[in-house]
């Protein structure tokens, strides 16, 4: 093979690294048991193929190229550093262990994902881990995608990594019986994650990685109902995004979206996905939510929504998260099937302080009943307490339609 | 590796109990001392923080006070050092220790020399 194109080159290092980053760390964190030192290695990895592959073509298997360059990187800083015996152990370990040929790189991403999202991390270093190690951003992006210096950022890595080596977090897929709820846990991280981005239009990134790591795990959990509803559910919601926002930047609801801008395609695959997961016959919260979605991305207009049905769908989720939360939701779906009256009486009992969806349905609620005054106090009391500027935009304009 | 367990419970609601309850909390330990016997390095239970003293030297100055160190609403009741593979088996353990059910377990990994 000759030299190869510059931008060619570039951009199959640039794919490689979309889709082997996660592989090559995960391996290199198992073989030499330093997260650190796997980050670098793996990076340096990058490096040298920006230049190989110029000269030598892009190989034909690159995460297996990647993952034999990088433990090569690790073997070299282990004989540099190699004082004394131990040390002189560690580098016989890396070398002697699994023979390599292009086909059969072992896959560690699953156990990856388990450490990163182990319980015994907090959720903010869960996710934070998750992006690093898994999606291969870097500090300073992760730290803009969150809102905070790269400092804080950078020590709270730091903090998350000496926990795992420190307090003996295991590198592993969970044995069977802890499997479960193991599996909430790293599902939960990945909706967390899709939703920091999905919930501020200006951060779309997250919401992307989301999903390209809960695809991952699909590929890596096959039979897991609830991984295949949750990227179920991630895609219907991702079908929505282009109708979400207004050419102003405030949030278009549901009910006033332009149903021609949802993305098809993604639509599709969501139904497709949530079949495959419901085949199964094992239930659970993400594939109840993903039925959700799928009543309302599925519906032809917002008229034809088949509210009972999606009603009973938050009965059923009720059961799997008791929360105020998805009791707010159902008292929406309640209203839009049995009039508003019957949703402002679930809404009474809710014990939901300082979340503003609580005043903004409220209102909303009020506004269908003609009752303008109560609707506008709450319009302002959820304005007060929005997070992000397209809700904000939202609910003044609400709150100056009933003004 | 090693681990602290430190048992964390309600001294007040713990000293409520009637003589057949701590009976049975008593031949509860007993039955998780007996499971763990391997695992187990060492522990002790403790007398209560209206037993304790506070000890401290400030510029070569010894004073002592009476109580625990910070009032709060669950406080030490007792410890055990524990040797496990890692922290999903110390996890495993401490979710069997009788004050789990109703204190909190809180799991320190021993500082290793």
């Amino acid at each position: 093979m000759g030299d190869v194109a510059e931008p060619d080159v570039h951009a199959a290092v640039a794919r490689a690294f979309h889709d082997e980053w996660g592989r090559v760390v995960a391996t290199l964190i198992r073989v030499t048991g330093d997260w650190d030192v796997a980050e670098e290695c793996a990076q340096d990895a990058f490096t040298i193929a920006l230049d190989r592959w110029a000269r030598d073509g892009v190989p034909r298997n690159p995460g297996a190229w990647l993952t034999t360059t990088a433990r090569h990187r690790a073997i070299d800083r282990a004989r540099r550093a190699a004082r004394g015996d131990a040390k002189l152990q560690e580098v016989a370990v890396l070398t002697g262990e699994e023979a390599f040929d292009d086909s059969g790189i072992p896959d560690d991403r699953l156990r990856l994902m388990f450490t990163c999202c182990h319980p015994a991390l907090s959720e903010d270093a869960q996710v934070v881990l998750t992006l690093r190690t898994l999606a291969g951003l870097t500090t300073a992006e992760i730290a803009r995608a969150f809102l905070v210096p790269e400092v804080t950022m950078r020590q709270r890595l730091t903090r998350a990594k000496r926990k795992i080596e420190h307090a003996g977090i295991p590198y592993r897929v969970p044995p069977a019986h802890l499997l479960p709820e193991r599996t909430q846990s790293v599902l939960a991280v990945l909706y967390l994650l899709f939703n920091s981005g999905y919930s501020d239009p200006s951060r779309p990134d997250l919401s992307a990685e989301a999903i390209h790591l809960t695809r991952m795990l699909v590929t890596l959990m096959p039979d897991e109902p609830e991984a295949i509803g949750l990227l179920a559910l991630l895609r219907f919601h991702d079908g929505r995004r282009a109708a979400r926002v207004d050419a102003d930047g405030a949030i278009v609801t549901l009910e006033d979206q332009d149903r021609s801008r949802w993305d098809r395609v993604a639509i599709a695959e969501g139904a497709a996905l949530l079949d495959r997961a419901l085949r199964r016959d094992s239930v659970g919260p993400y594939q109840v939510q993903a039925a959700i979605a799928a009543a309302h991305a599925l519906a032809p207009s917002a008229d034809a929504t088949d509210w009972p049905r999606i009603a009973a769908l938050y009965d059923e989720l009720l059961r799997w998260m008791p929360t105020p939360v998805v009791a707010l939701n159902r008292a929406v779906a309640v209203a839009m099937a049995d009039g508003p009256d019957a949703g402002l009486a679930l809404l009474a009992d809710l014990d939901l302080p300082a979340y503003h969806l609580l005043p903004a349905t409220r209102a909303d609620l009020l506004r269908r009943l003609g009752r303008a005054d109560e609707a506008a106090a709450a319009y302002r009391d959820a304005l007060a307490l929005a997070p992000t500027e397209a809700e904000r935009r939202y609910l003044a304009r609400r709150l100056a339609s009933v003004t | 590796m090693k681990y602290a367990m430190l048992i964390c419970t309600d001294e007040v609601a713990y000293d409520a109990m009637s003589p057949a309850e701590a009976e049975a909390s008593t031949e509860a330990y007993m039955q998780f001392m007996a499971k763990f016997d391997t695992k187990l390095l060492g522990g002790e239970r403790l007398r209560p923080t209206t037993e304790a003293t506070c000890v401290r030297v400030r510029d070569g100055q010894l004073s002592t006070t009476d109580g625990p160190f910070v009032e709060t609403k669950e406080q030490l009741g007792g410890f055990y050092l524990v040797d496990a593979a890692d922290l999903d088996e110390a996890i495993e353990i401490a979710s069997q220790i009788p004050s789990a059910a109703y204190g909190t377990i809180e799991v320190r990994p021993v500082w290793e020399m």
